[in-house]
């Protein structure tokens, strides 16, 4: 076989926004199109919060960035742009790709909080992958760490599943039993729920921290963030719970 | 100009269209049998000459080794794909195929890749879009099913390239018929869009919001639709004769086509009828008729109809909706037209669907759209951008065999990820990737799309080197991929080894008409069509020499005849199409008396006011255009 293409990655080296002026008609550039002329300006190396201007805060107005998103499309995206020469379509590609992630990752509440984690320099992902890697070496199922105060809840469900699926192979029908695993689903979305909104106070503390400028309370940043860490493990915990308890309600 | 008509074109699995924005509609370009739906069906005549849609049918019925259709199944498969295909459809593959090679189906003697096949029908639409606009078409919009992974995209794409067309845009065949639907109806809301084809399915929920057409989740199967049905009764009707009248039609290519025919028909009658007597003549003179009620059909579809139950209720899954969150359901594909699909549809969404599209034309109008505002945009488009998403999720294959998932499902596109590599090795300068695409857990479930070798990386002690390799979706829905090792700064060099596909020499090696000599190739086939009908008009001429009529004319008509005649054979050698079509037309005009003469003499009156090369019983064509004739059945 022969080579079937070979491409070539875009210099990455930063562009100082607010002096830069666009390629095309030498007005001073927007970020991403030019404000004078619309040309499509070459991608900046900036994290998805900077990508719409937005300051690395959590609590943010989704409807706004949504709204956002459609504009920034209308500019952007490679089919309005297809009549350009071929450097301006590669680069309507990329920022186009990165407008779409950027708005992917921003607007769901989870992905957005570990985003900003990671911009902060924790590795959620490579943490988790460790683990699962470890796992995989040594042939172990996972370790999860259950919250202390859900231990004896879980263990209740756990024990109930086993039942469930036993008296399945034996082609049998519990309803009792479906309904006590019934309640625990309505009672883990009851805490799924709690979670996300004990996030949300975390959020608005970290937002705070932000309003009040960076290097100030590096401490107290550290804390909210490590909140924040936890209250994402506990929250995924619980969603695979609610997930696993759903999989096997639908079978 | 003429040469900057983009028009939009559905490559079906049954039927193929095109389609072009006629000020403010999108309309549907005929060919030039006067129909809108080209039959994606190619065979090979007694000269290897390609032969395509409905000029194709009866090669179908008489030739079937030198036809094939639904090719659309073929497209980015390989041979270990596509066993089950084998068994229900006449595709017969080259002896010498090797594992891993791109498919090749024999016609005759000869043998294609489904690309080629495709790009046989391509060329067919290219064509009667030529003969419409009068001029060259080179630039067009492709419809795929949304389903449809990264190697049926290229395939597509290759075919293109192959019939000579830039593709600016590989579209799915749901979106597609969202713009169509939107343009008409302008209104804010969710649609969910059921699409079932002759061979694929997909289900695509859409937010349309001022002008923004954003996908929010797809799903389907591009395995799935009426060929299904037709392979259903066909399989009936075989196991009927042999149980009747103790033959095996299976191996009988020619009676299997008879059969496909008629069970087609019924089962299409049966979306009006209650009842239909399929009646198939069998080469023994035997007659095999059997009465099926619409009843006894679907219950015999229903298991297929209900492979699109699962997909539905993934997408709306995906989309975090309800059924009742779905402002509208819009129906395409000709399989919708049955009632029973379109009950299922009701009980799915809890809704009445909507069916004021033509379900087989939509698609092909929706890629005129798009091919519109990929061309700048007009009145009625201005404000239109379609923001669609990948259907499948691409993953990279990390130790113990599993897929690591980078780019979800229903992630907008263009959407990219970046992933880190080192080396295990001192020294190390390659590093292997394996790419695939799928929702299946371990990396052997999922479909491999490519392997890379990430080549060129500077020596340096195991796990130093940190190369950056980025994956990226785009619009079309394809991936391209890039690399550069960060400590060095040094791109790697890459080297894609498609799992399926064409590498891009065998594309070049396959081109039936170059774009770039789009021009040129265009003059040159007016220039063989008007000495085609050239020809045509002579030996009509001769024809009518021998007639009786002939010496009704007065001395002064047949010199001036003879003289027009001399005129036509003197230019009917030159690279001259309008000098050839002028001459044509003056010896035309010249010879409508010997036509009317020619006429009193016959017996047929219905020929009246024709002229002279008319009068040659439908040869000609009846009106000038610079394609290829016709041919009638």
């Amino acid at each position: 076989m022969t080579t079937k293409s070979v491409l070539t990655v875009i210099g990455t080296k930063p562009l100082s926004e607010d002096t830069h002026s666009c390629w095309s008609c030498g007005a001073m550039r927007a970020a991403h199109f030019c404000g004078s002329c619309g040309k499509v300006q070459p991608p900046a190396p900036v994290d998805y919060f900077s990508f719409f201007g937005l300051q690395r805060k959590l609590d943010l107005d989704v409807a706004k960035l949504e709204k956002e998103f459609y504009e920034l499309s209308r500019r952007l995206h490679p089919d309005l742009n297809a009549r350009a020469g071929s450097q301006e379509q590669q680069w309507s590609l990329e920022q186009s790709s990165l407008l779409n992630d950027a708005y992917r990752t921003l607007r769901d509440p989870i992905k957005r909080t570990e985003y900003l984690l990671h911009l902060e320099g924790v590795a959620l992902e490579e943490q988790s992958k460790a683990a699962t890697e470890q796992a995989r070496a040594t042939g172990e199922t996972k370790k999860q760490i259950v919250p202390p105060d859900m231990l004896e809840e879980v263990f209740e469900l756990n024990m109930q599943l086993e039942e469930l699926r036993m008296t399945r192979k034996m082609g049998e029908d519990d309803p009792a039993l479906l309904a006590e695993i019934g309640e625990h689903k309505v009672t883990l979305e009851a805490k799924h729920q709690a979670l996300l909104e004990e996030l949300r106070t975390h959020w608005k503390a970290w937002d705070s921290l932000i309003d009040r400028g960076p290097g100030t309370d590096g401490t107290e940043r550290a804390r909210v963030r490590d909140l924040m860490v936890d209250g994402l493990n506990r929250r995924n915990y619980v969603r695979n719970l609610v997930r696993d308890v759903n999989a096997e309600l639908e079978e | 100009m003429a040469s900057d008509h983009i028009v939009g074109i559905d490559l079906g699995t049954t039927n193929s269209l095109v389609a072009f924005m006629q000020g403010d509609t999108p309309v549907v370009i005929p060919g030039d049998d006067g129909s809108n739906l080209v039959p994606s069906l190619v065979a090979l005549d007694d000269k290897d000459q390609a032969v395509i849609g409905n000029s194709a049918r009866r090669n179908l019925i008489e030739t079937p080794e030198r036809a094939v259709y639904s090719v659309k199944r073929l497209m980015g498969r390989g041979v270990e794909d596509i066993r089950e295909e084998l068994k229900l459809f006449p595709f017969r593959l080259a002896e010498d195929l090797q594992p891993g090679e791109v498919l090749r189906i024999k016609l005759g003697e000869k043998t294609f890749t489904p690309p080629e096949i495709s790009a046989l029908i391509l060329r067919q639409l290219r064509r009667n879009a030529e003969r419409y606009f009068n001029g060259p078409v080179v630039k067009a919009v492709i419809t795929v099913p949304a389903y449809f992974n990264d190697a049926q995209r290229q395939a597509t794409k290759d075919a293109g390239r192959i019939a000579g067309l830039e593709v600016l845009r590989l579209v799915n065949e749901p979106t597609a018929a969202s713009l169509a639907y939107g343009l008409d109806k302008k209104q804010n809301g969710i649609v969910a869009v059921y699409d079932l084809g002759g061979g694929t399915f997909d289900i695509s929920i859409l937010k349309l919001h001022d002008g923004i057409f954003e996908v929010v989740a797809t799903n389907g199967d591009t395995h799935l639709g009426g060929d299904d049905i037709d392979n259903l009764l066909i399989t009936i009707a075989l196991d009927d004769i042999r149980g009747d009248l103790g033959v095996d039609l299976r191996r009988n290519a020619e009676a299997v086509q008879a059969i496909r025919k008629a069970v087609i028909e019924a089962k299409i009658a049966l979306s009006s009828k209650p009842s239909v007597k399929l009646d198939v003549e069998l080469a023994s003179g035997k007659r095999y008729q059997r009465e099926i009620t619409r009843e006894q059909f679907e219950q015999l579809i229903q298991p297929v109809i209900d492979r699109t139950v699962g997909p539905c209720k993934q997408a709306l899954k995906d989309a975090n909706l309800k059924p009742e969150q779905i402002d509208e359901v819009v129906l395409v594909g000709g399989s919708t037209r049955i009632p029973k699909v379109r009950a299922l549809v009701k009980e799915l969404f809890q809704r009445e669907p909507h069916t004021g599209l033509n379900p087989d034309e939509v698609v092909a109008l929706g890629a005129a759209v798009q091919a519109n505002i990929l061309g700048g945009g007009s009145e009625a488009t201005q404000n239109m951008l379609l923001l669609d998403v990948t259907p499948l999720s691409l993953g990279i294959e990390v130790a113990g065999g599993v897929t690591d998932k980078i780019i979800l499902r229903n992630s907008t596109i263009p959407a990219s990820a970046t992933q880190f590599y080192t080396t295990q090795v001192d020294g190390q300068a390659n590093v292997a990737i394996h790419v695939l695409q799928g929702e299946r857990e371990l990396a052997k479930d999922c479909r491999s799309l490519a392997r890379f070798d990430l080549k060129g990386i500077p020596p340096m002690a195991a796990g130093i080197p940190r190369v950056e390799v980025k994956l990226l979706i785009d619009a079309n829905g394809i991936l391209h991929v890039s690399a550069r090792e960060q400590r060095s700064g040094k791109e790697a060099e890459i080297q894609v080894q498609p799992s399926y596909g064409l590498t891009d020499e065998q594309v070049e090696g396959m081109i039936l008409d170059s774009f770039d000599n789009a021009e040129e190739d265009f003059h040159r086939r007016q220039v063989i069509e008007a000495r085609n009908e050239a020809a045509t008009i002579l030996a009509a001429l001769e024809k009518g020499k021998k007639s009786a009529a002939w010496g009704q004319l007065t001395t002064d008509e047949r010199k001036q005849i003879a003289k027009m005649e001399k005129a036509l054979v003197a230019v009917q050698a030159e690279d001259d199409h309008a000098a050839i079509r002028k001459a044509i037309d003056a010896l035309n005009q010249g010879t409508t008396r010997l036509a009317e003469l020619m006429m009193d003499t016959a017996v047929s009156t219905a020929l009246k006011g024709k002229n002279m090369d008319e009068t040659d019983l439908g040869e000609g064509p009846t009106a000038p255009h610079p394609m290829a004739k016709a041919e009638f059945e």
